[in-house]
């Protein structure tokens, strides 16, 4: 645990050095998740830096992607949920009561791992979010500079009227990003976005994920090494063991992470899934 | 769904008519035979009670429809005024059943009850469909009207009896709300949960979700749990032949007594008066069929709707 | 720590806490109170129907009126012909119901699968189930009682089972449905062939679930009124011939409802809550306790 803290503060360090940038979007302490009463994760330190983008891997049922749901309180809204210890968003704590979720999501944007456009018109799937915080004038220009934003404009713009369902898979999927994007948010939360797309397509989005890395905070939850280590400037490593409860094992840049791993479950994950 | 083609593929390979015994083409007709009833039954029922119309349809024709006068002792058949009682009372069934049995399915499918609470409600619900239309028919004597008659006689003015198409149309919304509500919650449970958490990741509401997404999303099957309550609500007799007031008239207010094609069926078919009266009531039973078919095959085009776009 | 890493963006901070304007949450919270107060009035019926025929059944329920034959207003009687009537029309219409169900249910699982023929049958048993009971009465009037020139068991029978059908049917297909398929492989690689398969396999191991579908079919019969009323009519001595007009539960309870006489009425009661029991016991029995899944 000490041990896992100077590694944090060393890699942070390292992140200091090499892009100067320290403001932290989520700040996340000492913290536990249950389901109900079963503990999901438990004691998750962790620094998510701002206009980066930060992949979350590991194996499955380390608790990875509950960890993303966690950060904008999506876990919620299937099944009872109960969290310990901080996650801080700007310094806000995004668990107070007070807080209110709508407003949270609006800022913390979610692209599924299947793609999952809504069941009406291109141009709507994009207004939908716009259009619940009541902006009602300039949709057309908001419709398209998302999607341009989104490297999509070219491939829809005849056909904004149609059903977003008759897209491919790979455009649907980065539909679905024009579609949190449209709200303006801080931070894009990523679940595993390319699993379901075949390699073109995947390129594609990790081309976008570039292009708007510039503009907010990306975190990815990804099974694909090679993934993590072309896009990710900071990755976090989640493990489990017998008792079924994910923790984060280490954390860092990218490129420290995947050739100079500090943990022996690290190097081993990373080495096994690269073989 | 790939796995299933294989399957299905292996299962061609395995039952080829080479590779079986004789038992089975005997049995396999057997079966089919047997399908097939059902459709025969259909057909069945289609030529009976259009053939013994006849005799009705060559006397009064189209005019069996434009016409309310019903009179057994002078040989003079309308059906105008059963038509019209049959389509009113069941718009009006709708018009409860179908906003009860929407909040219901939403209820019972958008996370607002533990699992716990939410199985015996559920139950409950169904069980509303489970007890026989003539116990609904003797508590709507007995207990609905009684309970109603005030509110029916200020509403109109002090001159319901408390039977009529209102009442009948209010105790038909009992009898169809377990056809749209457990319909639309199997429809409401089948669409993506993704979808849900993708609105609400973009920070709508639990309502606004379930108004701009999920309705949107199930609407065919909505529209179809609501078209098969209709044709429940237009075919239902025993509850509404007790309560309507059974008046062979277009009635003058909706609180007026009033008459459906089942309930006239209900009420006069055993003693019909002769072969017209028989023949014209079987018409009415014709016109009655007609319709609950329509409807119904309405209904499963929405329906099928539905399973196609899940595939 | 924390404070080192929040000094940006303090407006975000204000915006979190901001509440949700007021016609959001306003439609938020009112709809969630409609969806309660519309579940709970559709409750009351029920509770009402449940309460009322309890306390109204078991007052005029006795030994006489479930024994005895319906006797002159003054006299003594009872419903005990309509209770054996309704047994028997019921035993009648499942004999001749379950085998076209449970075969069509086997040829839809079974054989035809996603062809045009089964398409088609299966579209017919969904037409069948929402053809009016009162339409499916006057069938059987025109087939049987015209003919045979009176109402009998026999009639009545006849439309219950065309009424039991698809129930039958849409479940002994959903049981077999649930067989695993390798179930069926497994039979076929050791030699049987498939008439074997299906008798000696699958229907046995789908056998809870057929059995449902069988019960559930029955209780929609038993509370059937509206096809008995002139196709079994009704009857004031015990039965003796099918082929004869026959008393029921259900046609008693409607025509004692709508009498002038009060020992009348709370037969009617005593009928219903008679009834009532029998259908949900049937009901629940099929839901809880043959639904046993793969």
């Amino acid at each position: 645990m000490v041990n896992r803290e100077d590694v944090n503060r060393e890699n942070i360090g390292i992140e200091k050095s090499s892009t100067g940038n320290l403001v932290k979007t989520f700040t996340v302490r000492d913290m536990a998740f249950y389901y109900g009463t079963r503990k999901a994760l438990d004691g998750i330190n962790a620094d998510i830096t701002e206009k980066s983008i930060t992949s979350i891997i590991g194996p499955s049922g380390c608790g990875k992607s509950t960890f993303l749901k966690s950060l904008n309180r999506i876990a919620e809204a299937e099944t009872k949920v109960r969290i310990d210890g901080k996650i801080l968003l700007y310094g806000q704590d995004i668990y107070d009561p007070k807080v209110n979720l709508t407003r949270l999501r609006k800022r913390v944007g979610m692209v599924f791992q299947r793609p999952n456009p809504f069941p009406m018109s291109i141009y709507d799937n994009i207004a939908y979010g716009p259009r619940l915080f009541g902006t009602k004038d300039n949709l057309d220009d908001l419709v398209e500079s998302t999607l341009k934003k989104s490297a999509l404009w070219e491939e829809v713009k005849d056909k904004l009227r149609t059903s977003a369902q008759g897209l491919s898979g790979g455009q649907q999927q980065r539909l679905c990003i024009a579609r949190s994007l449209a709200v303006d948010p801080d931070v894009l939360l990523m679940d595993e976005p390319c699993s379901a797309l075949d390699p073109i397509a995947t390129l594609r989005i990790e081309e976008l994920m570039f292009i708007l890395r510039d503009q907010l905070t990306i975190i990815i939850v990804t099974h694909n090494m090679q993934q993590a280590a072309r896009v990710s400037d900071h990755t976090l490593f989640f493990n489990t063991d017998e008792s079924r409860i994910g923790n984060l094992v280490e954390c860092g840049a990218t490129k420290t992470i995947f050739s100079n791993p500090v943990d022996k479950r690290t190097e081993d994950y990373i080495t096994g899934r690269f073989g | 769904m790939t796995q299933l083609t294989r399957k299905e593929e292996a299962s061609a390979e395995i039952f080829t008519p080479q590779g079986t015994l004789p038992a089975d083409p005997i049995f396999n007709n057997v079966v089919k035979v047997a399908g097939l009833a059902v459709i025969g039954v259909l057909i069945w029922i289609t030529l009976v009670v259009a053939g013994d119309s006849l005799p009705a349809i060559r006397q009064f024709g189209f005019g069996f429809l434009t016409d309310s006068n019903w009179d057994p002792n002078s040989d003079q058949f309308g059906g105008l005024s059963f038509v019209f009682g049959t389509v009113a009372t069941a718009l009006i069934a709708m018009a409860f059943a179908i906003p009860i049995g929407l909040g219901i399915a939403i209820f019972l499918t958008e996370d607002f009850l533990p699992e716990a609470v939410l199985t015996p409600i559920s139950f409950m619900v169904e069980l509303l469909a489970a007890i026989p239309s003539v116990v609904y028919g003797l508590w709507g004597i007995f207990v609905m009207i009684p309970i109603l008659r005030p509110l029916l006689q200020w509403l109109s003015g002090g001159s319901s009896s408390g039977y009529g198409l209102f009442t009948a149309g209010l105790l038909l919304s009992i009898m169809v709300l377990p056809t749209v509500a457990s319909i639309s919650r199997e429809v409401l449970k089948s669409i993506p949960r993704s979808l849900r958490n993708a609105s609400l990741a973009l920070g709508a509401t639990r309502w606004e979700t379930i108004f701009r997404v999920m309705i949107p999303a199930g609407t065919s099957g909505i529209v179809g749990a609501c078209v098969l309550g209709l044709g429940r609500a237009l075919g239902e007799t025993m509850a509404v032949t007790m309560v309507i007031g059974n008046a062979p008239e277009i009635p003058k207010s909706i609180f007026a007594p009033a008459y459906t094609i089942a309930a006239v069926l209900a009420n006069e078919f055993g003693e019909a008066s002769g072969e017209l009266h028989l023949s014209s009531l079987f018409f009415a039973g014709f016109l009655l069929f007609v319709i609950t078919l329509l409807v119904n095959i309405l209904a499963e085009i929405f329906v099928r709707r539905v399973s196609l776009e899940r595939q | 720590m924390i404070s080192t890493s929040s000094p940006n963006k303090p407006d975000l901070i204000e915006e979190l806490d901001q509440p949700l304007n007021f016609e959001r949450a306003f439609f938020d919270k009112g709809m969630t109170i409609l969806s309660i107060i519309f579940t709970l009035i559709a409750l009351v019926p029920l509770f009402s129907v449940l309460y009322y025929v309890l306390v109204n059944g078991f007052s005029s329920l006795n030994w006489t009126v479930l024994t005895s034959l319906p006797a002159p207003t003054g006299s003594i009687g009872g419903f005990g012909n309509a209770i054996q009537g309704s047994f028997i029309i019921v035993a009648l219409a499942t004999a001749l119901s379950v085998p076209f169900g449970v075969l069509t249910g086997i040829y839809l699982s079974e054989y035809g699968r996603d062809n045009v023929v089964d398409d088609f049958i299966r579209f017919g048993v969904n037409v069948l189930s929402g053809v009016p009971s009162i339409i499916v009465g006057v069938f059987a009037y025109g087939v049987l009682v015209i003919p045979l020139k009176t109402p009998s068991a026999w009639a009545g029978a006849f439309a219950l089972a065309i009424l039991m059908l698809p129930i039958i049917v849409r479940t002994t297909e959903e049981a077999l449905k649930l067989i695993p398929w390798e179930l069926r492989l497994a039979s076929l690689g050791l030699g049987a062939n498939r008439f074997q398969t299906i008798a000696k396999v699958i229907v046995p191991a789908a056998f809870p679930g057929i059995i449902t579908g069988i019960l559930l079919g029955i209780s929609r019969a038993a509370g059937e009124t509206a096809p008995l009323i002139f196709t079994a009519a009704s009857s004031t001595y015990w039965f003796t011939r099918p082929n004869l007009p026959t008393a029921s539960l259900a046609t008693l309870i409607f025509s004692y409802a709508t009498s002038a006489y009060n020992d009348l009425k709370s037969q009617a009661w005593a009928a219903s809550l008679l009834l009532l029991m029998l259908v949900l016991t049937i009901n629940i029995l099929a839901r809880f306790v043959f639904r046993r899944r793969f």
